[in-house]
């Protein structure tokens, strides 16, 4: 009944070819925004910033990268943690190094510098193809692993490991509150998310996509798969490692290796596969349900347990997490193997014809 | 030279158990094309399952040692039935025809699954395996070198048994009707279908090899190392095997953990202090990744032939 396109005419190439070419959907989008940058600042609580909010909004930034290169333009990495991590570590060392630079510089710069180090991981992936350039991509998790704990210059010489991001402010304004570090990581993922959906929209985004459905056809038909390939590869590590870097400077101020293992690339993978594979909206959503889904399962389970009058340990509730993280990703997949983002499109074909069907 | 010797030498066994892991994987992918994260998982549970059980039959039934580890093993066998069995009806059969990226990631949920459930069955804590492998090092040819070269006897019967199983397989895939079959749906799915081979016995029973290959593992890494959680990771040591070898071949995940299994503990004794240590675990994939450069389906991987 309200979402009929019916009566909205495009009359120049600019309106049909716009990002969002139907209004209700400018509408929902900018009702969103709003909510989110002008209405969630006033309502949220420090937990609901710091257990839900910051991660969701961060870790879709790095969602968004990571698809950028899987959904896109088809090449599978299992190393996006040691994008996290590169971004992460160099602007911190950009930030002690060069005290003048400001936090968000350093955030910035962190990035480019994941980007080369991501152009160089990409190299192989010109020979290497599938599984076995997943498992090459191990090569830079393990790498980066071994060189942020053992490589004491990273870390500044820190006796601990542990090293602290700069406290963040800009033009003299402290940006040290979780509402503040909220709205600097919503900013970060908006204008990049916003630039992303252009670049896939564009002329390279199509390159990578041809090479994503055929790389050797794509060739032949003139697209360049060493630049397609490096360029996803950088645009991808580039997003990735911004948002590793705000990761530890806005999220979590003081950090170790450990915060980017590879449990971190297996959680980005999962969010950019339950999101949908080629979809922006998709990783903000998968990173929404794989932020939420612990939290979920951690508050629920104890109270079910003592219903059925059964006292759940600590670690048998880890245990269960687990098995019904896992059993969910597995129903998922099964029900729908597209992802979140196709049942949203589903959602919005049935929203169309409703409340007539005929 | 004896040093080298010694090194090497553990190298190479500790190769041999990277590649019981890898056989899985490789079983698994050559008949179903599924990459199974979860081999690492079911060798977890595997080995729970063998220990505890063994524990309880002879701590609490007083069974003998010899009836209680045949019994424990039967148990064992059981459990990887099952789990071959849910994984077949319960996800690979719903997936049938979707991308590979897609049922990489359901292995993953898998996994998840398999490590919560194990643990929540079976206890989370070290369980100390004793199936009657000697521990003892001894030193061999102490006639050659000065000191001889220090040998650990359980990476050798290890050894042996990964040579016996890989003998058992090969004659499994080649001497039986089952075997055959299962390289016929390795082949072609569509072909072995239309003859008439049905797919879901076959995935089923691929999984049930790959899960007794995993008891094997399972058992064996368990009197090294203690069963506990870490045998999970165990996944992440054999994919730069399985890469090197090739996913598809059974000799290859033999050769692959033999090299890596050398190439990375001489990397660990003779690199590893000029660069700060602990560089086994990434030094691993670098050298797979070399390979790959060269051969980009593997050593021993069948040749991707792509057309447009």
């Amino acid at each position: 009944m309200f979402y009929r396109e019916a009566g909205q005419f495009k009359e120049s190439y600019r309106t049909d070819q716009a990002i969002f070419p139907i209004a209700q959907d400018r509408i929902v989008v900018l009702v969103v925004l709003a909510a989110a940058f002008l209405v969630v600042p006033f309502v949220a609580s420090e937990y609901l910033y710091r257990a839900v909010l910051i991660p969701t909004v961060i870790l879709a930034l790095a969602a968004i990268g990571l698809n950028v290169l899987m959904g896109y333009c088809g090449q599978v990495s299992l190393g996006s943690g040691a994008f996290m991590a590169i971004g992460a570590y160099a602007a911190y060392n950009f930030a002690i190094r060069l005290p003048f630079l400001n936090p968000f510089v350093c955030i910035l710069l962190g990035g480019v510098v994941a980007a080369a180090v991501g152009i160089a991981f990409g190299v192989p992936s010109l020979r290497i193809k599938g599984f076995y350039l997943a498992c090459a991509t191990l090569a830079a998790q393990f790498f980066s692993d071994w060189a942020f704990l053992r490589i004491k210059w990273f870390t500044n010489y820190t006796p601990s490991g542990s090293v602290n991001g700069p406290p963040l402010q800009i033009f003299g304004f402290d940006l040290s509150s979780p509402a503040a570090a909220y709205l600097v990581a919503l900013a970060f993922t908006c204008i990049l998310g916003l630039g992303v959906k252009n670049i896939v929209r564009g002329h390279i985004g199509r390159q990578w996509m041809a090479i994503r459905d055929m790389d050797i056809a794509a060739e032949i038909i003139g697209v360049r798969p060493m630049y397609a390939k490096l360029s996803a590869f950088a645009v991808s590590s580039f997003l990735i490692g911004v948002a590793g870097a705000l990761w530890a400077f806005v999220y979590l101020g003081s950090w170790e290796p450990a915060a980017f293992s590879i449990d971190r690339s297996f959680q980005l993978m999962f969010m950019v596969i339950i999101g949908g594979l080629g979809s922006i909206l998709g990783s903000i959503l998968g990173a929404i349900f794989i932020v939420l889904l612990p939290i979920f399962l951690n508050q629920a389970l104890p109270p079910l347990g003592a219903l059925v009058g059964w006292k759940i340990s600590t670690a048998t509730v880890s245990h269960f997490e687990a098995m019904i993280f896992g059993a969910l990703i597995v129903f998922f997949l099964v029900v729908e193997p597209h992802g979140l983002a196709r049942l949203w499109s589903i959602a919005k074909e049935k929203l169309r014809l409703w409340p007539f069907p005929h | 030279m004896g040093f080298f010797l010694e090194v090497l030498i553990g190298g190479l066994l500790a190769g041999v158990l990277y590649s019981l892991v890898a056989l899985g994987f490789v079983l698994i992918f050559k008949a179903s094309g599924v990459f199974n994260f979860a081999q690492g998982a079911m060798v977890l549970t595997a080995a729970l399952a063998l220990v505890r059980a063994l524990d309880i039959m002879q701590s609490q039934w007083h069974w003998p040692f010899g009836l209680a580890l045949a019994a424990a093993f039967a148990f064992a066998g059981l459990v990887m039935a099952l789990v071959a069995w849910a994984a077949e009806k319960l996800v690979l059969r719903k997936l049938v025809n979707q991308e590979g990226i897609i049922l990489f990631m359901a292995t993953i949920g898998m996994t998840f699954f398999l490590e919560g459930l194990a643990q929540t069955v079976f206890g989370a804590d070290v369980y100390p395996l004793n199936i009657g492998l000697p521990k003892e090092p001894v030193f061999i040819l102490e006639q050659v070198f000065d000191g001889g070269i220090l040998v650990n006897e359980l990476d050798v019967w290890a050894a042996v048994i990964a040579g016996v199983l890989v003998a058992v397989l090969a004659l499994f895939f080649q001497k039986t009707r089952i075997g055959r079959a299962l390289r016929a749906v390795a082949d072609d799915h569509a072909a072995a279908q239309s003859v008439g081979i049905p797919l879901n016995h076959i995935w089923f029973i691929v999984w049930l090899v790959a899960g007794l290959v995993a008891l094997v593992a399972g058992a064996v890494w368990g009197s090294k190392l203690g069963v506990q959680f870490s045998l999970t990771l165990l996944a992440l040591k054999a994919l730069p095997v399985l890469i090197l070898g090739g996913f598809t071949s059974v000799p290859g995940a033999i050769v692959g953990g033999l090299i890596i299994g050398a190439g990375e503990k001489l990397a660990e004794v003779f690199l590893g202090p000029a660069m700060g240590g602990g560089i086994e675990i990434w030094f691993a994939y670098v050298l797979a990744l070399l390979f790959l450069l060269v051969r980009p389906q593997g050593l021993f991987g069948e040749r991707i032939i792509e057309r447009v």
